[in-house]
């Protein structure tokens, strides 16, 4: 029997993700005598998931299927399921993979245990630790239904090289007319950003920077460590930055290596929502800030001068190890 | 227009999370409830249909009777009217099956749930309410439009958003951007008058079964101290990064 895995990708190309998922069930598929099969759909090159332990990939192509949607994507996912007789079905915890993972579910009748943080902890009963109460608990989950859909959070695991031989098959999925009742508009993207969502490393700013006009020198943090940029929620809601980068117990989740946060006193929903990062460094004026008591590292001074400073180092750090 | 808004009811953002019975209950002393942030966003955006297109709104709970001051919040706010499920909600699938029984029942074109519960952030019940139902499905929903039996729906996707189109029924996952938090509304004396007025039915719970269960909670283990770097001296940081937690 196989683990059944649903790899994303974007425009063609495997999300990081993927590999993590893979590495994640290798792990669980030796644990119980099982193999790994990974779904990928309009998908390029999928040889690289053989280096994380996948034995079978099988490949969809479909012109039907190039916008992303979750009820067909569904479809597909349970179609490969039934085909390999799935009993563990694993996912990731990308913006898309939460959308479709719930409706995936009811398909295969599988009770879902989402933002899973590690292998499942006994699989009779199948228990497995998850997040909740927004990172401030853990939650252990008993799946008692015979298909088990595990929703991976992001960063959790890591990646394993596993090299094994994956077999490549294609994959054929009957399309149901009524699976695209959603008609895809438009897209509004800013690419060549890093998303929060993919981000290794995220600067953030908070009400500490006084004003849009300082973002600048969050911009060329992030720039020169390849970050994404993100603010607390105030900042967002004063329209000093966009949307899209309010992170916390409200907006974004973070679960980055690296987060740095600059200017952000720390209260408790914002923490709720970037505790899943392995590493924070706190830079603010004020000892006392309550950040500095959920960090691993902390700057005790005005970001106007620590962050200049940080960035020049930084560029001469990098042009060393480069 | 009949618009049913999802409520699940949470312990305020700020509030101690601890556990009891051998942590495998959720300890509420003390606790605050609050309607889920992501809910709030979307009974709001729900006000907003029934000032300017007349919709109807109605909010529901699965939970206990614990849950009512909620829903009299809800009613306080504006909903018209409220229901409440009788049942302690014990997974998101038992709580999605609950739900789809008053979709069905009440005929609604429009159900706003929230992108996830802050409690156990599940993040399922509206997609299983969609799948269950067979309504179309939008989720981390942040703009939505209705004209007629179309509605226009933005969504948020990594690195930006995407605006679809589709027919009523539909079923949504809200979060900010449905509203700006500067429309959130403060019940005022008024409608906590009024509220005391709304009908509030309770219902019996129809029967199905959970298919996870909450076996055990923990809290992550204490951090260690902050270790400190003097601002004169941030080569030490870049250092630290480098060499010791390895993540640049
Ligand atoms: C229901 C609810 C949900 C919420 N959800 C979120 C959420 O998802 N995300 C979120 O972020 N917040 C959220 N909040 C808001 C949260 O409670 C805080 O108000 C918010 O995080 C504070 O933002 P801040 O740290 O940027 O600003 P402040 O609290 O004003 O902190 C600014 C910090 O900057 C420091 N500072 C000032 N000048 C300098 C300088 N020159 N150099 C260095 N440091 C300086 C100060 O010492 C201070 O610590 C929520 C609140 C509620 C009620
Ligand atoms: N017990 C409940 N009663 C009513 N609605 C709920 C309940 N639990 C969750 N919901 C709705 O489903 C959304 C997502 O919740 P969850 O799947 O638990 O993260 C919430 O924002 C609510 O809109």
């Amino acid at each position: 029997m196989s683990i059944l895995i649903y790899t994303e990708s974007e425009e063609g190309k495997l999300k990081k993700s993927a590999f993590e998922l893979a590495s994640y069930a290798k792990d669980l598929a030796k644990q119980t005598g099982n193999t790994v099969t990974a779904i990928a759909i309009n998908t390029e090159d999928t040889s690289s998931l053989g280096n994380y332990g996948v034995d079978k990939v099988l490949k969809v192509k479909d012109e039907k299927l190039n916008s992303f949607n979750a009820r067909t994507y569904a479809d597909v996912i349970q179609q490969a399921a039934k085909q390999e007789g799935a009993k563990i079905v694993i996912i990731g915890s990308t913006t898309n993979d939460k959308y479709l993972a719930p409706l995936l579910a009811v398909q295969l009748e599988a009770g879902y245990a989402s933002n899973a943080v590690a292998l499942p902890e006994s699989t009779e009963p199948f228990r497995i630790k998850r997040t909740a109460f927004s990172n401030k608990a853990f939650n252990t989950t008993e799946i008692n239904t015979d298909i088990k859909l595990i929703g991976l959070a992001k960063n959790s695991f890591g990646l394993k090289e596993n090299q094994s031989n994956a077999v490549e098959e294609d994959f054929l999925p009957s399309l149901n007319d009524t699976d695209f009742s959603i008609k895809p508009e438009s897209v509004d993207k800013t690419t060549g950003k890093i998303t929060i969502a993919d981000a290794e490393i995220v600067v953030s700013g908070g009400r500490g920077l006084k004003g849009p006009e300082n973002w600048g020198m969050i911009e060329e943090l992030a720039s020169v460590l390849g970050a994404a940029t993100a603010c607390s929620k105030p900042v967002s809601d004063m329209g000093w930055r966009p949307h899209d980068e309010h992170v916390g117990q409200t907006g974004k989740p973070v679960a980055s290596n690296l987060y740095i946060a600059v200017g952000i006193s720390g209260a408790i929903q914002h923490l709720a929502g970037i505790n899943a990062s392995k590493v924070k460094v706190v830079i603010n004026n004020d000892p006392e800030a309550p950040f500095f008591k959920a960090a691993d590292y902390g700057v005790v001074g005005d970001a106007f001068e620590v962050v200049p400073a940080l960035i020049e180092k930084l560029k001469a750090f990098k042009a060393q190890n480069s | 227009m009949k618009i049913l808004v999802c409520i699940s009811h949470v312990p305020d953002t700020t509030s101690k999370i601890n556990f009891t019975d051998n942590d495998t209950k959720f300890d509420t002393n003390g606790v605050q409830f609050v309607i889920n942030p992501n809910d709030e966003f979307g009974l709001t955006r729900a006000m907003w249909f029934k000032e300017k297109q007349g919709a109807s709104v109605t909010v529901v709970n699965v939970g206990g009777p614990e849950t009512e001051p909620t829903l009299r919040k809800a009613l306080a706010i504006g909903a018209d009217e409220a229901i409440r499920v009788n049942a302690q909600p014990t997974d998101g699938f038992f709580v999605a099956s609950q739900l789809a029984k008053v979709v069905q029942e009440g005929g609604y074109d429009l159900v706003i749930a929230g992108r996830e519960s802050i409690d156990y952030n599940g993040g399922m019940v509206p997609g299983m309410l969609a799948a269950l139902t067979g309504a179309n499905f939008v989720n981390t929903c942040i703009g939505l439009e209705v004209e007629g039996n179309d509605a226009t729906v933005i969504r948020e996707i990594d690195g930006g958003k995407e605006t679809v189109k589709c027919a009523l029924p539909l079923i949504i996952g809200g979060q900010k951007g449905l509203v700006e938090e500067s429309d959130l509304r403060i019940p005022n004396m008024r409608g906590i008058m009024m509220a005391r007025q709304k009908k509030l039915n309770v219902l019996e719970a129809g029967e199905t079964n959970s298919r996870t269960s909450a076996a055990k909670f923990e809290k992550p283990a204490p951090k260690g101290d902050v270790k400190l770097v003097s601002p004169d001296n941030l080569d030490e940081l870049i250092d630290l990064l480098h060499n010791e937690a390895k993540v640049i």
